[in-house]
């Protein structure tokens, strides 16, 4: 195919990338927040990080956009638009989620979960109905985004309970490891996809710039650092708590390139050929 | 039932760009922001190449991605199938500009003029705020088209309602018309010529056609 044109899209920047970071972060921690604590309330101050991360997020979408005084319209169109869709459930998590603090009702945090869950996969939709980015468009950007949500939300819990004091569950790092596996294979499956669905070149080339770091470091040290306790006690869980480090900023890293570096533009190319009448030909 | 669309003629566009220059006199453009633009490609291999002029812009897709994607309902598309985009609602998320495959959406903060020193005369008169921060794009020309129909007039057959760039192609490269009507001029050039439709392969259904006779796929 002859590709004419292609450049990387300006439009969304780092602003629109701390979205996918940081909520992504956010509402997978606040969905393994949940899992790792109900029915008991979980404790606040990371339930409050959770949050924070996603509004985080979306503040500096807000900050990108145009009219910012007019962000309400952001809801008119939740019959097609994932941005709309993912704005009507980001809202309903926040408001599950304050609610179950302010009445005290661990019920309602973990149906806050539920949103945060949906919220993580509305991210992967937005990406992949960005029709004019091949990197983004491809299918396989959903798994990739959901798996590395996840992952971030395993090892930001680990690292939050470690900070606060809390009593972190014992699959925890089971989970993480076995997110990082999943991401380790979402993203290869991935960057396969992309070649090949003949993504430009340069788009393949800035994944593949930073494949070896997020590999080795975002993903085979961080699980040999988690893994390591279990196999040398003596070695305490600080070793886990750098691991888990590793992996939440290999996944912001790796989501940042695809949204900044990676997001080269469809471009222009010739078509092929047909006869006839488009009506006629339509109606055959 | 009323489809339009446009179509360009490769074999005889000349790539004089005088469409775009039509384009900007008529929508006021900023500097940097093209409606129509004219690609100017190189194909082959030494000593067997040859230059191709594509022109270029907002395709008015059957199924457009940016309307689809537009969390605020800004981007419509008419039962004339001209996609639209409402100014007061946009948002300037610019999810419409990376949802797009044909870069046709521009999005423009500041305003910005052909000159540093500042606005011309002609660029201050026809400024327009509402066009700051927002989705803009190639709107065949709708206004000229509306008040053409409304004298009783034919688009892509009298100028007066046809679209700015159509008018002013010195090649009779550009070519506007109904879809539907099996008679328009639109449907014997594509009766009687072969013709492609770019990225069909990712579901649009582009309103334009491009006249051409030579695989390149």
């Amino acid at each position: 195919m002859i590709r004419i044109g292609s450049f990387i899209q300006k439009n969304w920047d780092w602003r629109a990338a701390s979205n996918f970071m940081f909520g992504g972060t956010g509402s997978g921690l606040l969905l393994l927040l949940v899992i790792a604590t109900y029915p008991k309330a979980p404790p606040l101050p990371v339930e409050l990080v959770a949050l924070a991360f996603v509004a985080s997020g979306l503040s500096l979408v807000w900050l990108e956009i145009g009219r910012p005084w007019r962000a309400i319209n952001v809801f008119f169109h939740p019959e097609t638009s994932w941005m709309t869709r993912e704005a009507f459930v980001a809202g309903a998590t926040f408001v599950l989620a304050l609610a179950g603090i302010v009445l005290q009702m661990p019920v309602l945090v973990a149906a806050s979960a539920v949103g945060a869950a949906g919220f993580l996969y509305c991210q992967g939709r937005i990406l992949k109905a960005s029709k004019g980015i091949p990197a983004w468009r491809e299918p396989a950007v959903v798994p990739l985004i959901i798996a590395t949500g996840l992952t971030e939300g395993a090892a930001g819990l680990l690292l939050l309970m470690a900070l606060v004091g809390g009593a972190t569950p014992a699959w925890l790092e089971y989970v993480l490891l076995g997110m990082l596996a999943v991401r380790v294979i979402t993203w290869s499956r991935y960057r396969a996809a992309l070649v090949a669905s003949n993504a430009p070149p340069a788009a393949l080339a800035a994944l593949e710039k930073i494949s070896g770091v997020t590999l080795w470091l975002g993903n085979v040290l961080p699980a040999a650092l988690i893994a390591l306790p279990f196999v040398m006690p003596n070695l305490g869980s600080q070793v886990a708590l750098v691991g888990g480090l590793l992996a939440l900023l290999s996944g912001w890293y790796m989501k940042f390139t695809i949204v900044t570096k990676a997001a080269q533009v469809q471009g222009y190319s010739f078509g092929k050929l047909t006869k006839g009448h488009p009506l006629a030909n339509k109606a055959r | 039932m009323t489809r339009y669309v446009m179509i360009a003629d490769l074999r005889r566009c000349v790539g004089c760009q005088t469409c775009t220059a039509a384009c900007k006199q008529t929508n006021a453009t900023p500097p940097g922001v093209q409606w129509r633009k004219v690609l100017d490609i190189e194909l082959g291999e030494y000593p067997n190449v040859e230059r191709v002029f594509m022109p270029v812009g907002c395709q008015h897709c059957e199924d457009p991605p940016c309307m689809h994607v537009c969390p605020s309902t800004a981007t419509g598309q008419r039962e004339d199938g001209i996609v639209t985009i409402d100014y007061d609602i946009c948002i300037g998320c610019a999810y419409c500009a990376v949802a797009c495959p044909y870069q046709a959406r521009y999005k423009v903060d500041k305003p910005s003029y052909a000159y540093n020193a500042g606005p011309t005369q002609t660029e201050t008169k026809r400024f327009d705020e509402a066009r700051l921060g927002v989705a803009q794009k190639c709107t065949f020309c709708s206004d000229r088209v509306d008040s053409g129909k409304a004298k009783g007039l034919v688009p892509g057959v009298d100028p007066e309602a046809t679209p700015a760039c159509v008018n002013a192609c010195i090649a009779d490269a550009l070519h506007f018309g109904n879809l539907e009507d099996m008679d328009s001029n639109v449907s014997k050039l594509l009766t009687e010529n072969t013709y492609f439709q770019m990225h069909v392969e990712l579901g649009t259904k582009p309103g334009f056609y491009y006249l051409w006779d030579k695989e390149h796929v």
